[in-house]
């Protein structure tokens, strides 16, 4: 049936004498095997080298601090609404006298899971946090577990290190320094 | 410890029968017509993914068989029903995931045709150019994998390599490989970058040597075509009563295509042909998506050298989130982030269906909203389910590894399937 002129037939001629036998195939087969021995391989010998990741890749999740060390994170909960997963849950507290050094705002995040199970790294909280608190990292993944409770992170496994700071290319992304 | 003994019968190895030669006037022995049920799947190794199907076997010919479906069945139309509709595109992610973009960018157009948004031209030319190259990796793994069925492991492979490369720009363009959540209703989420542009370069300067390397090893073997040619066919008619569309149709020998009858995201600008099949057998399933390649690598070409100047996303700042740099600065950037993330936006009432050409098929949104914040029922047209359901029809008559092949040819996806 036509319902355009756009269509073409595509090639299913009988086979000819010469396609009938199979030498020839097996001939040019081979050829194209030994052909690939002497090309570059693309394998990658994965635990001692590593593929580069892009830099906006969705990779392991981090609460990033300001540039003088004090938690971005206000605890306005608006990652944990736009989980499709419903992965991230958080209890808020608020900031005590002394603790300035601490915490950015006077609202913080007492408790600040992400249960890895349930995330599908898609992003949206990254997206949604107007704090630029939270960030996927481009160039960590998130590991393997062996135990359940492993599972759940808290902030003592999100919060970045002061002496390990995450590179998530805050400036470019948002116009604020880290 | 002695009634342990009586349940255990003494083990019996029974011989081997021989060969039952049957004379002319004698009475058959009672197992010759016996038929054996056979249970194809849920986890046999040479299905791809989770279909099970209760094949009645006489030998190694199937008489009947019975699909089942539902084995990832999540609930995707009903878990939509309570998200806002930016959270939904994780959710199409996951229905044919060969292809998620293509799935991403049609659920995206739905949502703009409920919300009425234009979309610039620049935004479509992208969509049309990681369309593509979805469909490229969904033909590809298609067309490998039927070539690992027929017993050929190498072109596989060597497709493989090219499908990384598609799923490193994929990395590029909005972050992800497999399930990429790519693009946001009104537009993109991030321009076009140059990396991403150089890859795609880069890829389709080394794709034609590999993709003529595979139709070389495949097109005119003999035994690929012994194993295909006149396996499994499907009459146009037949094909049309089931509801097929996409690459299965097209074999059969109907020109339907979504983007040249009923074009979306600028396919009207682009030239390309659609290849047809003769009987709609195995072979010309294969040769229609080989032949659908090129053709999509003609529509990348084209929309590459045309990729229009301009932004990226619409001007429909209740739907699209504002620029981050706004967010943390201006208060009404902040209430609009607020209120689209909240999912606080009330969409029209009204029905849409909006159809894209997915990998393997017409890929349908049916969306029917209340004017609530959530649709108020969302159905996914999804092709693979159709052509499961003409699978046992298919199958009927052949030998159960034609009944593979056949499987394989059709692109039953398990996550589109069952949704």
């Amino acid at each position: 049936m036509k319902l355009t002129n756009r269509s073409r037939k595509t090639d299913k001629s009988p086979m000819t004498i010469a396609e009938r036998l199979y030498l020839p195939a097996i001939a040019s087969g081979l050829g194209t095997t030994i052909k690939h021995f002497f090309q570059k391989k693309p394998t990658i010998q994965y635990p001692e080298q590593k593929r580069e990741f892009s830099p906006v890749f969705r990779g392991l999740h981090v609460l990033k601090r300001d540039e003088q060390g004090r938690e971005r994170c206000t605890a306005c909960g608006l990652c944990a609404v736009a989980c499709p997963a419903e992965a991230i849950t958080m209890i808020a507290g608020e900031r005590e006298p002394g603790q300035e050094h601490l915490y950015r705002e006077e609202k913080y995040a007492e408790v600040y899971e992400i249960n890895m199970l349930r995330c599908i790294f898609c992003g949206l909280c990254e997206e949604a946090c107007p704090k630029a608190a939270i960030f996927l990292q481009p160039d960590k993944i998130a590991p393997a577990f062996y135990e359940r409770d492993e599972v759940i992170f808290g902030k003592d496994r999100l919060v970045e290190k002061m002496d390990d700071r995450a590179s998530v290319g805050i400036e470019k992304y948002t116009g604020v320094k880290s | 410890m002695s009634h342990i003994k009586e349940i255990q019968p003494d083990v019996q190895i029974v011989p081997a029968q021989p060969q039952v030669k049957v004379e002319v006037g004698q009475a058959l022995p009672e197992y010759i017509n016996e038929l054996t049920t056979l249970n194809l799947g849920p986890t046999h190794p040479a299905t791809h993914g989770v279909f099970q199907n209760i094949l009645q076997m006489d030998g190694e010919k199937i008489i009947s068989g019975v699909p089942t479906i539902g084995y990832i069945h999540r609930a995707f139309e009903k878990i939509a029903e309570n998200r806002p509709f930016y959270q939904i595109t994780p959710l199409t992610d996951r229905l044919n995931y060969c292809s998620s973009p293509i799935n991403n960018m049609g659920w995206h157009m739905t949502v703009e045709k409920l919300l009425g948004i234009e979309v610039p031209r620049r935004a479509q030319y992208i969509r049309v150019i990681a369309m593509e190259l979805a469909r490229i990796s969904d033909h590809l793994i298609c067309n490998g994998i039927l070539g690992v069925d027929t017993g050929a492991f190498t072109g596989f492979l060597y497709l493989f390599q090219e499908r990384e490369k598609i799923y490193d720009i994929y990395e590029e363009i909005c972050g992800s490989r497999l399930t990429t959540n790519m693009g946001r209703i009104g537009g993109m989420e991030r321009d076009f970058n140059e990396r991403a542009e150089a890859k795609l370069r880069q890829f389709m300067k080394g794709f034609p040597a590999v993709m003529k390397e595979f139709e070389g090893l495949f097109n005119r073997n003999r035994i690929f075509m012994d194993r295909t040619v006149d396996v499994g066919p499907i009459t146009a008619e037949r094909a049309m009563n089931y509801g097929f569309t996409g690459p299965n149709l097209r074999a059969a020998g109907v020109d339907y295509d979504v983007r040249v009858m009923n074009p979306y995201s600028s396919y009207e600008d682009f030239e390309f042909e659609i290849p047809v099949g003769h009987n709609g057998d195995t072979y010309d399933r294969f040769m229609v998506r080989n032949q659908e390649i090129w053709q999509s690598y003609r529509i990348i070409e084209q929309a590459l050298e045309k990729l229009p100047e301009g932004p990226y996303f619409a001007d429909a700042p209740e739907y699209y989130l504002p620029p981050k740099k706004e967010v943390y600065r201006s208060m009404e950037a902040l209430i609009y982030h607020f209120k689209i993330i909240m999912g606080e936006i009330d969409a029209p009432a009204g029905e849409v269906y909006h159809p894209v050409e997915g990998g393997n098929g017409e890929l349908g949104f049916y969306l029917i909203s209340d004017g609530g914040r959530t649709p108020y029922r969302l159905h996914f047209r999804r092709p693979c389910f159709i052509y499961y359901q003409a699978f046992p029809e298919m199958m009927v008559g052949t030998t159960l590894s034609d009944a593979i092949v056949i499987m394989s040819s059709l692109n039953v996806i398990a996550g589109e399937l069952d949704a």
